[in-house]
């Protein structure tokens, strides 16, 4: 059986087609029809690398007192433009505008010194530093000696952070704050520069729902003082809740510009891919049959508790949370990665004892990791070495590795996901994001397993390859595979899911039938009851 | 985006033919190298190419060769082992303990493998049961089994092995193939098939290419560092016998610096001193070259010491020219 | 309560413990005379240490330190003997300079050429000594071939401490000042602790690891001068095998070797730990062969329990869990 996911993304990567062009309402000389002057522009700006064009004359202009969202797919050049503005890349060809003149960004510091700052997963993350030295690293005042300020440091940072109301200790080191806190250090540290153009890159990634909350409130006090503004993300409703206008990026390229409040989701979406995507969910019926797993009161010390459930041939049970859930910390315990305090697993009936991925996959229990180039892959290895590494003991013999039994199994299951790749002894890491999640699932379905789990299977996917890897896992489980797919987008668990199962702080807060769903439901377990209203 | 995704729907097994990818490799420029040595070599000094000298210049590598094959597959899997000429010192000391008690060859020998791979299951146990970075725990345990070995002897020696125990270091199997020789080929060629040929060998690419990502696709990721720990333990046993045979006595400061001349000769052989890739005949080859190196030099009677700054010189330029090299045909572009 | 902060109590609990046990038998060993003799011994080790614990905290590892030392040494001592009418001053700043120098070339092929520190300093190390006996020939330079203000220096006494212990003290004044208040020290840390973010942050990698070398070299040199003046000789193999102590006693202080955490305070207990234990050794009549065996269990002891306390531990997601701890 083949599964069609090549047409979707061929069109998807193919050029722009007849609609791009009454979608652009971008204006020639980059003022705004608002009548202010941007702060930052790129004006034609590219950056090639060997064999790959990032950037192909883009333009994007940042105003004052306005959010700008940057919208594309994976791999459109958002993350180049980014590490262009902060100076880490240099651009081949075009110019960066500030107030109107051109400026060149040779390193990071330059940037930051013309008040170009970014807030990315990545900025702060010092362990061994102090809040205080995390916010200033790099611009610390200083004494006339010429030595580091500390307590001048410590009271700028006191004051940075309760501005934005963190009751976090500037003298504290990194390491003993947690995600949210850490965060929040981030985001003093951007304002710590005399910044007037701040980059936000996927900022509420890893915060859950308050949290992302704050950082709203956050944005609008930034806008209010004038700042430009720069946010990227792929989730629409926020995109449409904070940005003022939009630019949108397709394989490098300047796709359009305009205001928010001119634009349908669809047309944003459209312009994205360069196609209407109309159905992203194609859940197909399956006929659910026997149970195959069973989890009794799985429990870990510090990551989960009492986790209970079957699974049946057929069915796609969804594990929907917030980030820091458990949800993937469970999984990873089923599979052996840790050990859990208690509880038992049962595949078709039997007890199985599971210490590591090893024994998981004897069991018939394989895991699609979340993160694909650290934990799904190896990335400097070929494609076919990849896909058999799991299999090995049946394309050898005694031990000895037999090419030819590898060549045929790695063919027989890329081929089955269509895969993309100039030859089987390609390096998976000169793959795209897409390809190479093929390459994983393909590795795991040559296992011949019983569960497939897919933690957020879609994540950092392009458009066009979410709907077939959805369209894939429909027809996985109407082979009777049973799937478990942890998701934390909302529209993906509520299209794919026959069962969902909502955790909640390591629990699980609810077991859900596909028909009881709605997004509500799901969004009131996940935070609990108590902040209801806020949620909703 | 990549070119990739526009490639036909019959996906090739490879573009390159295996024999066109072995043709332009390290190894192959290594081996032009060990040819060029040898011609310089008969050309600079006339007692060279002599069969019984040729025969002597082996004895320059082929004990630091049998710890390179294993430290190449240690290596490659992400971890490195700086004890192997302390557990020398340690096995040559415990056969020497062996010896004064009386025991015979076969024994001695048994003694040497064994101290071996115990101080490999030390190291090994310290890495994948305690996580701890192996550089830091073989500079620890290097000094700890060389240390054992200063408690055992102080400024003493012992001296006086069985006769019998003389044959693996200074027998010979046939005319001027020494018994040394012999081990020497054997193992690379079965280090040779145990990394190239089979499963555990793929398991110990993945393991340095992608700890995490080996783990998550079923590869026991300790199990396959722990007997590589055991392996390179194993192998500075048989090297401890072979070198006390062939010097007849056991000092405390018995073969030291050799680690670094192991792991000279692993890196030289083209084995990424992060891991993840290298392979046997590159170190097999880099063997070679070393042994002719250091014969030569000394057939032009160079002290050893400054043979030593060649060593460090090859060691540093083989992995800085073609890096020097990429930076100036990026400059010409 | 930091756990680095606890690793220094702790080192700082167990020399006392050791002096402790030693004094409740040779009362002598802690005599203030004896315990500044074993604090000038330890000198060169603690300058060397918190050199090395720079390049270890920006994620790289320094094993020519010992060879730097005895080049320089050996350069120093030919100098003096050229031209024995020359200052010591001079001769310091050379020291300073020249193991600078032989620093930066480890530090430029670091940064530079990205090759691995373990395999650029395990070749200059052979290098460097290969270099002492080009210039020698083998040869030793001894006592009487020195002038004596030369050798004298750092014997010299200065309130009741000789020169070399006060250099010692003066070095780890800089580099506690250097390492917590600079920003060369700072950005040491951010490389180590996450090379990464620092980029991001506008700081230049491999020239912070170039200056971390440096740092390093210069006080190699600095030690070179100091060790063949104390000694009186100067030859190919002087303190050979010192990287190891000198790594040792860095792990031993709590540096992680995974770069980015440690202290200058921690490092210098690591080192006296070391001398205290080799000072102590002959005089509750251990035989110093043992002194490797120790230096060797203490260097695994320390990285075990470095492990231990470092642990990342997993996310606490359970509440109940998170009041337990």
């Amino acid at each position: 059986m083949r599964t069609a996911l090549a047409p979707n993304e061929r069109r998807a990567l193919s050029g722009p087609c007849d609609g791009d062009a009454q979608m652009t309402h971008h204006t020639p000389d980059g003022t705004s029809d608002l009548g202010h002057a941007p702060i930052l522009s790129l004006d034609n700006i590219t950056k090639t690398f060997p064999g790959v064009k990032a950037l192909d004359g883009v333009e994007l202009h940042l105003y004052p007192g306005e959010v700008t969202a940057l919208v594309g797919e994976n791999g459109a050049g958002k993350s180049t433009v980014v590490k262009t503005l902060t100076g880490i890349y240099q651009p081949d060809g075009g110019q960066i505008l500030l107030d109107g003149r051109p400026v060149h960004f040779p390193t990071p510091q330059d940037a930051a010194d013309a008040g170009v700052t970014a807030i990315h997963q990545e900025t702060v993350l010092f362990d061994e530093l102090t809040v205080a030295e995390n916010v200033f690293i790099g611009h610390a005042p200083k004494t006339h000696l010429g030595l580091i300020d500390t307590k001048a440091m410590h009271t700028k940072t006191t004051e940075i952070l309760t501005s934005i109301g963190a009751k976090i200790d500037a003298g504290e080191k990194l390491k003993d704050l947690g995600i949210a806190s850490r965060h929040l250090v981030a985001i003093a540290r951007a304002l710590s520069v005399e910044a007037r153009v701040v980059i936000m890159d996927e900022p509420t990634a890893a915060l859950s729902q308050t949290e992302i909350e704050e950082l709203y409130d956050l944005v609008a006090t930034l806008k209010a003082q004038g700042k430009a503004i720069l946010f990227i993300s792929h989730k629409f409703d926020e995109i449409f809740r904070i940005a003022d206008r939009y630019t949108v990026f397709r394989d490098g390229q300047f796709i359009g510009v305009g205001k928010m409040t001119d634009i349908q989701e669809a047309d944003l979406v459209q312009m994205m891919v360069g196609r209407a995507v109309d159905q992203l969910f194609p859940k197909r019926h399956a006929d659910i049959g026997d149970e195959v797993l069973k989890v009794v009161g799985y429990s870990h010390p510090t990551e989960f508790e009492d986790i209970n459930f079957s699974l049946h041939k057929g069915e796609i049970l969804g594990f929907y949370g917030l980030v820091g859930a458990g949800r993937s910390e469970f999984m990873q315990s089923l599979i052996g990665i840790t050990r859990p305090s208690k509880g038992a697993v049962r595949v078709d009936g039997k007890v199985r004892i599971i210490r590591s991925p090893a024994d998981a996959i004897k069991s018939g229990i394989v895991y699609v990791p979340e993160d694909r180039g650290r934990q799904g892959t190896i990335l400097d290895m070929p494609i076919f070495q990849n896909v058999t590494l799991p299999s090995l003991t049946r394309t050898s013999r005694q031990g000895f590795i037999q090419l030819a039994e590898e060549f045929a199994l790695a063919r027989e299951y890329t081929e089955r996901l269509d895969l993309r790749a100039a030859s089987l002894d390609t390096n998976v890491g000169a793959l795209s994001g897409g390809n190479q999640q093929k390459v994983v699932i393909a590795k795991w379905l040559a296992t011949q397993p019983k569960v497939i789990i897919l933690d957020e299977p879609t994540k950092g996917i392009d458009i066009g390859s979410k709907a077939a890897v959805h369209d894939f896992m429909s027809e996985l489980a109407a082979q009777g595979l049973s799937v478990i797919m942890v998701s934390s987008e909302i529209p993906e668990i509520l299209g794919m899911s026959d069962r969902v199962i909502v955790m909640r702080e390591g629990r699980m807060a609810a077991e859900l039938e596909r028909d009881d769903l709605s997004p509500e439901t799901l969004v009131r377990h996940a935070v609990g009851i108590s902040v209801k209203g806020e949620a909703a | 985006m990549s070119l990739t995704d526009n490639a036909p729907r019959q996906i090739p097994d490879r573009l390159r033919s295996p024999l066109q990818a072995r043709l332009v490799s390290w190894e192959s420029l290594l081996l032009a190298v060990a040819i060029a040595i040898f011609i310089v070599n008969s050309m600079a000094s006339p007692y060279f190419l002599n069969a019984w000298n040729l025969s002597d210049a082996t004895f320059n590598f082929t004990e630091k060769a049998m710890i390179a094959f294993a430290m190449a597959l240690l290596i490659i899997s992400g971890e490195i082992d700086l004890s192997v000429a302390a557990i020398i010192a340690l096995a040559s000391t415990a056969m020497g303990v062996a010896m004064e008690m009386g025991a015979g060859t076969p024994v001695l020998v048994l003694v040497g493998l064994g101290t071996g791979l115990l101080c490999g299951a030390f190291n090994g146990a310290l890495v994948t049961r305690l996580g701890l970075p192996s550089i830091v725990v073989t500079i620890g345990t290097m000094s700890l089994f060389r240390g054992i070995s200063y408690i055992v002897l102080g400024d003493e020696a012992f001296r006086g092995y069985p006769s019998s125990f003389a044959w693996f270091g200074q027998g010979y199997v046939f005319w001027v193939i020494s018994v040394e020789f012999v081990i020497f080929v054997v193992l690379a060629l079965i280090f040779g098939v145990l990394l190239h040929k089979t499963n555990f060998g793929r398991m110990v690419y993945a393991t340095g290419n992608n700890a995490t990502g080996a783990l998550f696709s079923g590869v026991r990721v300790d199990r396959v560092k722990m007997i590589l720990f055991l392996l390179t333990g194993l192998m500075s046993g048989l090297a401890a016998v072979c070198l006390t045979s062939r010097l007849g006595s056991t000092r405390p400061s018995i073969a030291s610096g050799m680690e670094l001349e192991v792991v000279t000769m692993v890196v030289l052989g083209g084995v990424n001193i992060l891991g993840g890739s290298g392979s046997i005949p590159g170190v097999v080859i880099a063997a070679f070259v070393m042994g002719l190196v250091t014969f030569g030099l000394g057939l032009l009677n160079v002290p050893g010491i400054v043979m030593s700054i060649f060593i460090g010189l090859l060691l540093i330029g083989v992995i800085a020219l073609p890096r020097l090299w990429g930076m100036w045909r990026k400059k010409a572009d | 309560m930091t756990v680095l902060k606890s690793r220094e109590a702790i080192l700082a609990g167990a020399i006392l413990c050791l002096l402790l046990i030693i004094a409740t038998r040779f009362s002598g060993f802690v005599a203030p005379n004896n315990l500044i003799a074993v604090f000038t011994d330890t000198s060169p080790l603690m300058i060397l240490a918190v050199g090395q614990m720079a390049v270890i905290l920006s994620r790289c590892i320094d094993l020519s330190v010992a060879a730097n030392l005895a080049l320089t040494g050996m350069v120093c001592a030919m100098i003096n003997v050229a031209a024995p009418d020359l200052p010591v001053a001079v001769i310091l700043v050379v020291s300073l300079i020249m193991g600078a120098a032989l620093g930066a070339i480890n530090g430029i092929l670091v940064w530079k050429l990205s090759i691995p520190p373990i395999v650029v300093t395990l070749g200059t190390m052979t290098i460097f000594r290969g270099i002492i006996f080009l210039l020698t020939e083998g040869k030793w330079i001894n006592a009487h071939e020195m002038s004596p203000i030369f050798t004298g220096f750092p014997r010299t006494s200065v309130l009741g401490m000789p020169v070399l212990g006060w250099i010692a003290i003066v070095v780890a004044g800089v580099m506690i000042v250097v390492m917590a208040r600079t920003t060369l020290g700072r950005s040491i840390y951010a490389v180590g602790g996450n090379p990464h973010a620092a980029v991001y942050t506008g700081i230049n990698v491999g020239k912070t690891q170039f200056a971390a070398f440096v740092i390093s070299g210069m006080l190699a040199g600095l030690t070179g001068y100091l060790w063949v003046a104390r000694y009186s000789v100067a030859y190919v193999d002087i303190a050979g095998g010192f990287e190891l102590d000198v790594v040792a006693a860095c792990v031993i202080g709590g540096v992680s070797i995974a770069g980015g955490a440690g202290t200058v305070v921690g490092t210098l207990l690591g080192a006296l730990f070391l001398g205290v234990v080799k000072n102590a050794l002959p005089v509750v009549d251990i035989s110093p062969f043992w002194q490797l065996a120790i230096s060797g269990a203490a260097i695994i002891i320390a990285v075990a329990f470095n492990a231990q306390s470092g642990r990342s531990k997993g996310r606490v997601i359970l509440k109940s869990a998170e009041h337990a701890q």
